[in-house]
């Protein structure tokens, strides 16, 4: 069941450029067990859309099925959404976005969702390039089937059946760079400071936006022993350095150290200042960052932050070849060549 | 006649005039048998061109191998002045230049028919058969003679043939040069060597031969303004008139023409003029699964959208079919069907998809189906199919087939009504969501025919959005688990499929105008054949109504003709008789009313068949209700 949300207004809540509070930007209350990851993701990507002014009607959010995937009706309830089938998110969005290409796309998923079932739709539609931004609420299990080891989860690593997973996991964000996606990151749901700014500068970033955001299940996975429990996460995170997110209405304050930060402009002229931890980050080198990774791994540590970027990757449309304007309001007029060109056919055809 | 084209005739046929010709003055089959990949389709197709062109009505088809290169592959024409288009069966002239096929093709010829090979090298005495006629033309000696590059020996001894052809058939040379110069328009280097071909083989026959033949073509003015086209070019066009912008798919033969076609068309039709920009969008997709997913969420999002496949393909997409009917989002689907199951025979035709598609996904489902039976009404029913998708937010598929889809079919010319504007079905706009004062439910049925009123992603700031999914919910679309909003939601559907029966194209019934207690349903790409049945039977004084159906759900024509009559023939090519259960279970009929006219080898039934499966049963006879000959003697089936 989801509940409507009581209908009282605090008076002196801030409001944003359109003039909305944060809560013009929630959904539903959510069902999902009390402390679960996937609430905080849904917080923060209300609290993104808020800060970005996003006019929440100009997004429309899909899912595929999971818990995670049905974070949808807990935000942005101003919003269409679309609760599709089981790992088939990423095409449903692929088709979505061809028919309009002025909305924001987010889309939200398990890492059952995406790195099992829909591990072909999700590198495909990085390959393609879709303008999107693409979340993997990864809790290491499948929480809405209760609780089996899904393929992220670490070799080892030990959910509430207590038997150790005995295979490899497959890393959605190394894959998310071998294919092609031109923004990376990895968050953690439980720390927001993070994650907030990620999403706000995926939401910017003119193209393929991947999150993989640990995202703990407290009901099934939890465990000391899970690598994707709360307690190991925390004491296993490194992240790539502090990330401070300024969009493009805003004057770009000049509050970081020159020589520790650097400074990466979106194509619609947001800034993201990335405070770097000792300078050898390379966000703009692919096989550098998938080395990052690797060696995190190696040493057991989670790296978080923003991991690769390119501001100038070319999206599906582009691609395509399409008109500005949304096909989707394209009418008879653009669409019917209309009965002189079919008689044209018709004596080519004689 | 020369003496050395005596000699060499005389070799092979020692006493041609005792026999029996075959066919007549535009009435016959011909079978081109061929090796895939040697460049004879388009020699085939000049064959056919010309014959069209000469005002007779023609029937090619292509029947190939699933493979790219060296396998046999055949291209059979039928000329038949009455206008039958269907196969007949039996073959009257071979031209047999396939030496890996040549014995199987020997026997496909009916008696009396004509043998044409390559007598460069003299003829196998196993291909021996006292009561055809052989005519042997040294094809690959000519063209040692002539070229030089091997490219050229091989492409132009199929020119060559044609050449001999024309002699022999009466083709008027005329038509071939101009077809030449338009199949060669822009590489004009190219004309003269294929007129050259065609010269060679033209006159090395006539020559040696006494042309025409008793089979040959004579002009007539019997085609009028029909053209010649492939089905699946067809829906690609009504995809285009009816405002297709989206289109997703995965490779998979017979359906990829469609999408091939879309492309084509849409690069010469749907290019902004000022930017050169595209005003639609082809995504090849990573599998059926992601094709059906994209032109789901694309409709959902306000576009036509469509996808193209074959049966493999269906089964891939159920569950997102499912999803479609549920969720209620309008799509299209053209299913160009092939033979099943599984893999099958996956370059030879069926219509065995109709259970599959009636009734695509788990639990409770039906959908809409259209099935078109010439090119024009694929182009009428590609358009229609997205109207109906936006008035009834459902999938509508288009059950079209190899036979239809990958092959020239002559046809009435495509036409549209200037007029027309598409029918975008019920959806809130924004002006209409401002001066909402209740509530907006997705699922709330306001006009008491099922069909209630979506918005688009992005219509209006506060009012109109809601969530799709596949999930149970309640009028507002809000998810619930409670059994009564989930029981009015289905009966809603069911009530929606009431609607759809009433939209749907109506079947076309044909009194026979003799009293007659039996009749015949059929659909699809049987309709030539069936025409043709039913007017060789009346010949034979056996008379039959009939009925094509044209959509499901059955209107209301359908029981009621089958309550007209005491036997009704259902006529479909599947083992199963799926349309004859789909009738049975959905009109609520008495199964033994329907008789089943069945045909499933790959090949397109013949006029033939249907005659003696019907014969048999209205005659008295031991009733073969399966066609069990048809089966076991493959490709080669002479019913
Ligand atoms: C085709 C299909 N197979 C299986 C299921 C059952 N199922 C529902 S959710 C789920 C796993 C979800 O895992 P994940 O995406 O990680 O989401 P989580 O619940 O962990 O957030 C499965 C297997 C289904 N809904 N559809
Ligand atoms: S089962 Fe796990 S993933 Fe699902 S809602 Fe509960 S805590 Fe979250
Ligand atoms: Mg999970």
């Amino acid at each position: 069941m989801s509940y409507i949300r009581p209908h009282f207004r605090h008076p002196e809540q801030p409001v944003n450029d359109l003039g909305y509070t944060r809560r013009h930007y929630e959904g539903s209350l959510s069902t999902l067990c009390a402390g679960c990851g996937h609430d905080s993701v849904s917080a923060a990507i209300i609290q993104a859309c808020f800060e970005l002014s996003l006019p929440p009607h100009k997004i429309a959010k899909l899912s595929g099925i999971g818990c995670s995937s049905k974070t949808p009706t807990y935000f942005l309830g101003k919003s269409h959404g679309f609760n599709s089938v089981h790992g088939r998110m990423p095409s449903v969005a692929t088709g979505a976005n061809l028919a309009n290409r002025e909305m924001i796309y987010i889309g939200i998923s398990g890492d059952g969702d995406t790195a099992s079932i829909g591990l072909g739709q999700f590198a495909h539609v990085i390959r393609r390039g879709l303008n999107m931004l693409y979340l993997v609420a990864n809790n290491g299990c499948y929480g809405l089937t209760k609780g089996q080891d899904s393929a992220t989860a670490d070799r080892g690593s030990v959910s509430r059946k207590g038997v150790p997973n005995p295979f490899e996991a497959i890393d959605l964000c190394t894959m998310a760079l071998q294919t092609g996606a031109s923004f990376v990151a990895r968050g953690f749901s439980g720390d927001k400071a993070q994650l907030e700014p990620l999403i706000k500068a995926a939401l910017c970033h003119k193209g393929f936006a991947f999150i993989d955001v640990i995202s703990p299940c407290v009901t099934f996975n939890n465990t000391s022993r899970s690598s994707m429990g709360y307690e190991f996460v925390r004491d296993h995170i490194d992240a790539t350095g502090k990330m401070d997110f300024v969009p493009l209405r805003q004057e770009i304050s000049a509050n970081y150290e020159p020589g520790s930060s650097q400074e990466i402009t979106l194509h619609d002229g947001s800034v993201i200042h990335l405070y770097k931890k000792n300078g050898a980050l390379h966000q703009h080198d692919r096989n550098q960052a998938i080395r990052n990774l690797q060696t995190h791994r190696e040493q057991e540590q989670i790296l978080t932050g923003l991991l690769y970027l390119d501001p100038d990757h070319c999206e599906f449309h582009d691609t395509l070849g399409t008109v500005k304007q949304p096909l989707r309001d394209l009418g008879e007029g653009d669409l019917c060549p209309g009965s002189r060109a079919l008689e044209a056919i018709n004596a080519s055809l004689r | 006649m020369n003496t050395r084209a005596k000699q060499v005739r005389d070799k092979v046929v020692p006493d041609t005039e005792k026999r029996k010709s075959a066919g007549a003055v535009n009435d016959f089959v011909i079978r081109f048998a061929n090796v895939n990949g040697t460049g004879s389709a388009s020699a085939n197709n000049l064959f056919a061109k010309a014959v069209f062109r000469m005002g007779i009505p023609v029937s090619p088809k292509n029947i190939f191998p699933s493979n790219i290169q060296g396998l046999p592959t055949w291209f059979e024409v039928r000329v038949s002045e009455k206008g039958y288009l269907g196969r007949r069966g039996g073959v009257d002239m071979l031209v047999a230049v396939n030496p890996q096929s040549q014995q199987q093709d020997l026997e496909s010829l009916e008696s009396g028919g004509y043998f044409f090979y390559d007598s460069t090298k003299p003829l196998s005495p196993a291909l021996q058969r006292p009561d055809i006629n052989y005519i042997g033309v040294p094809l690959t000696r000519i063209c040692l003679d002539e070229y030089s590059d091997p490219r050229q020996r091989q492409l132009f001894r199929n020119v060559i043939y044609i050449g001999a052809l024309a002699a022999l058939l009466a083709i008027e040379f005329d038509v071939l040069k101009v077809l030449v110069g338009e199949q060669f328009k822009g590489k004009e280097k190219l004309i003269a060597p294929n007129m050259h071909a065609l010269e060679l083989g033209f006159q090395y026959t006539r020559e040696h031969f006494d042309c025409p033949l008793a089979i040959r073509v004579e002009r007539r003015d019997l085609v009028g303004d029909r053209i010649l086209l492939e089905g699946n070019d067809a829906l690609a066009l009504g995809a285009i008139y009816g405002g297709a912008t989206v289109a997703a798919w995965y490779p998979i033969t017979p359906s990829t023409s469609v999408v091939d076609a879309f492309d084509k068309y849409a690069r010469r039709l749907r290019i902004d003029p000022g930017s050169g920009d595209r005003k639609y969008a082809i995504a090849q997709a990573e599998d059926e699964l992601a094709a059906i997913g994209i032109a789901i969420g694309a409709a959902w999002n306000g576009a036509r959208a469509f996808t193209a496949t074959s049966g493999p393909g269906v089964s891939l997409m159920s569950e997102f079919i499912g999803l479609a009917y549920f969720a209620e989002v309008p799509v299209v689907l053209f299913d160009i069907q092939r033979s099943g199951p599984s893999t099958g025979m996956p370059t030879r035709t069926q219509q065995s998809d109709i259970f599959a598609a009636a009734y695509a996904s788990h639990g409770d489902t039906r959908h809409v189906l259209l099935f078109p039976s010439t090119p024009r009404e694929c182009f009428d029913m590609a358009a229609l199919s997205f109207d109906l998708a936006d008035r009834l937010q459902t999938p509508i598929i288009v059950l079209s087939d190899l036979d239809l889809g990958m092959n020239d079919n002559l046809s009435a010319p495509l036409a549209w009504d200037d007029g027309r504007v598409y029918d975008r079905g019920k959806v809130f706009n924004q002006v209409q969501l401002e001066a909402m004062t209740e509530r907006y439910g997705r699922y709330l049925d306001v006009d008491g025919d099922g069909i209630c009123y979506r918005t688009y992603p992005g219509t209006h700031a506060e009012k109109g959005a809601y969530f799709t999914r596949g999930t149970s919910r309640d009028e507002y679309a809000i998810y619930t688990e409670d059994g009564d909003a989930y029981v009015r939601n289905m009966d809603r559907l069911l009530l929606k499929w009431e609607t759809a029966r009433t939209l749907v194209p109506a079947p076309e019934l044909r009194d026979c105008g003799h009293k007659t207690s039996a009749g015949v349903i059929f659909f699809g790409s049987s309709a030539a054949a069936c025409d043709e049945a039913l007017e060789l039977l009346a010949d034979e004084n056996l008379h039959l109504n009939s009925l094509r159906l044209r959509s499901f759900p059955f209107s209301d024509e359908v029981p009621a003709f089958i309550g007209r009559h005491e036997k009704v023939f259902v006529v479909e090519q599947n083992r199963d008789g799926q349309m004859r259960k789909l009738l049975i279970a959905e009109c609520e009929i008495d199964p033994r009313q329907l008789l089943s006219v069945r045909h499933y080898n790959g090949m397109p039934i013949t006029a033939r068949n249907i005659c003696r499966q019907i014969r048999q049963e209205l005659g008295g006879a031991k009733v073969t209700r399966i066609d069990r000959k048809a089966v076991s003697k493959g490709y080669s089936e002479r019913t």
